[in-house]
């Protein structure tokens, strides 16, 4: 209180500063935070919706006369539970993790193997075999997957996740090939060099210099991979047909929705159940998955 | 060569392996390497492209291996108000969502590109819509659309009184429209704003102290230094969302499946009700063959019509 009281003689000395930094604080406030905080707003309130609903008992979810819609009185975990004990839930999410998984690791495979002959073994139309691929990425998989089932059906691998996981691969080698050229071309071309003097063999140099070394161009594009196959959807509706063997996505869409009053608790807990993996998959390294989009869209 | 052969010891100690010294012979390695990428796209992207463009021109139904009818499948679509109406929705749709995306998202990059606390803690949440797979958060938009319960109409119904009676977002044609296209712009801002702020981060401050210096406004900043020098990644960034967003399935196969009355149909999801689920491939086939020449001309327009200021600068490609 005491410095207010002395105040008066101090402010008039400063007052022009004080009134500018001040606007300048609010024209802050306007112009950044203001717009900043709708955009977060706008952007997770559907994952704020979705996670609500999905611990909201039916008789609140059904009723904004007397319950706040965003607040919940009374959690329940009615529905989470009648997904994991009587639908097949756990079984579609194995699934989803099976072909996540085997279709990213076939493709981290085939794509550094693929980044380290186009950059590092350099030879004759090595940029135009990076070019192809690269424009391998473009062809959008809603052309593709008419054609794509009759050769699944051909392979005898129709309804079966292995369709998923040799399919999946034709989207993500690309992509992780573009970001892992990015990778070794940053490693220097010295330490090979050097090693190919020494008389290492150029696996040996590929296994213990150019591999450790690109260890987070790997890690970004394992995340990649991961994500983009946990979201795949439109192969993995047109090839799967029985319930057991279909990804979330498909599943909670094609089996969960059913008649005509829908079971919205549920779905939103099927969504949210889905959507939780990558999440915290993404959570555990978003540092690699900010930089290397970033790094990748610069190049 | 003459190292490798100074260094003799080393070379007898693995003469012995033939394996070893095979894959030490370049062309050798070089195909081996490059075996499972081309094997894997060559057997399941370039055939069934080829296998794709062969069925539009064949009468192929579900268990029945079809025979070529040249262009029929073509007329016919030419003839189909559904076909029509689909190419229209489509060009509809990525029109107006990619400006959305564009306008929103170079926003959204601005305001991240200046200095506050929590930055990357921010950035990473801003991604999140991008990242949840995009039927899960579809379906969140479907229960948001929901005719009865939408928390939309309960806002501006109950809570601000704008209007008297609930808005029913997916039951009529234009609202429909309207209702994909916000969710699609949705899910498009944190790709856009991140690839954008990525662009933003290479440019100079100089160029922005050199203006600020000549008196230049922060329009004027905007206008003749942020806006050029973003122009090649604009491009490339527009172009990848065109092509995506044209070709987009998931979002409108989990809220509406075309409805109502195959108003929201793109060419996608068309194909997929003719092709998969009616059983008809060729004619699917073809409605996903007839995307071609729009992709090309779209990836044309956008990449050659942004990035042009990139070669009038005189720059090498990428």
């Amino acid at each position: 209180m005491t410095d207010t009281v002395a105040q008066p003689g101090v402010t008039d000395a400063k007052a022009a500063p004080d009134t500018m930094a001040w606007d300048s604080g609010l024209r802050r406030l306007m112009m950044i935070y203001l717009p900043l905080g709708c955009f977060v707003l706008i952007l997770l309130f559907p994952f704020y919706w979705m996670a609500i609903t999905s611990f909201k008992p039916n008789a609140e979810l059904m009723n904004y006369k007397e319950h706040n819609p965003f607040w919940i009185s009374s959690p329940t975990l009615a529905h989470i539970n009648h997904l994991l004990f009587n639908t097949a839930y756990p079984r579609w999410l194995k699934t989803t993790m099976l072909v996540a998984i085997g279709s990213t690791t076939l493709s981290l495979i085939a794509s550094t193997l693929a980044a380290y002959a186009i950059e590092r073994l350099r030879f004759r139309g090595s940029p135009y075999v990076g070019l192809g691929i690269y424009l391998a990425y473009l062809v959008p998989p809603s052309i593709l997957f008419i054609p794509l089932a009759t050769v699944v059906v051909q392979f005898g691998l129709f309804d079966s996740p292995l369709a998923l996981i040799l399919v999946y691969p034709t989207f993500l080698v690309p992509f992780c090939t573009w970001l892992l050229i990015g990778y070794f071309k940053s490693i220097p071309y010295e330490l090979e060099e050097c090693a190919l003097v020494d008389g290492a063999t150029r696996l040996q140099i590929l296994r213990r210099i150019t591999l450790p070394l690109a260890v987070p161009g790997l890690i970004s594009a394992g995340i990649f991979s991961f994500t983009l196959s946990w979201n795949e959807f439109i192969y993995a509706l047109a090839f799967i047909q029985s319930g057991a063997n279909k990804t979330v996505p498909v599943a909670i869409l094609t089996e969960l929705v059913t008649g005509d009053v829908y079971q919205w608790g549920a779905l939103m807990a099927g969504s949210l159940l889905g959507s939780l993996p990558v999440a915290i998959f993404y959570s555990l390294f978003v540092d690699y998955y900010v930089s290397s989009l970033t790094g990748a869209v610069k190049e | 060569m003459s190292v490798t052969t100074l260094s003799s010891p080393a070379l007898a100690q693995r003469q012995p392996n033939w394996l070893v010294r095979l894959f030490d012979y370049k062309p050798f390695l070089i195909v081996m390497c490059l075996a499972p990428a081309l094997g894997l796209l060559a057997v399941f992207l370039t055939y069934p492209l080829g296998l794709g463009v062969w069925l539009a021109f064949t009468d192929t139904t579900i268990g029945r291996r079809g025979i070529f009818v040249g262009l029929e499948n073509f007329q016919y679509l030419l003839t189909d108000p559904l076909w029509w109406n689909a190419v229209f929705y489509s060009v509809f749709y990525t029109a107006v969502a990619t400006f959305g995306k564009f306008a929103l998202g170079f926003w959204l990059a601005l305001l991240l590109n200046n200095h506050f606390p929590f930055k990357s803690l921010l950035r990473a949440i801003v991604l999140l819509p991008w990242i949840v797979p995009t039927v899960l958060s579809a379906l969140a938009f479907w229960w948001i659309y929901d005719p009865q319960f939408s928390i939309i109409s309960y806002l501006m119904v109950d809570v601000l009184h704008w209007r008297s009676n609930n808005i029913d977002f997916l039951g009529s044609p234009w609202p429909a429209r309207f209702s994909l296209i916000a969710a699609n712009i949705w899910r498009g801002i944190p790709f856009v704003a991140i690839s954008l702020l990525a662009g933003l981060q290479t440019i100079s401050p100089s160029l922005y102290e050199a203006a600020m210096l000549d008196g230049a406004s922060a329009w004027q900043r905007f206008r003749y230094i942020t806006f050029p020098m973003m122009m090649p990644i604009l491009a490339i960034v527009m172009t990848f969302s065109i092509i995506f967003t044209f070709t987009d399935f998931q979002l409108v196969y989990a809220i509406t499946r075309g409805g109502p009355v195959n108003s929201t149909h793109l060419l996608a999801t068309l194909a997929f009700q003719r092709g998969i689920a009616g059983g008809e491939l060729g004619e699917g086939a073809a409605i996903a063959v007839s995307m071609i020449p729009f992709l090309v001309f779209a990836t044309l327009f956008s990449y050659f019509g942004l990035a042009r200021r990139k070669w009038q600068q005189g720059e090498a490609n990428d």
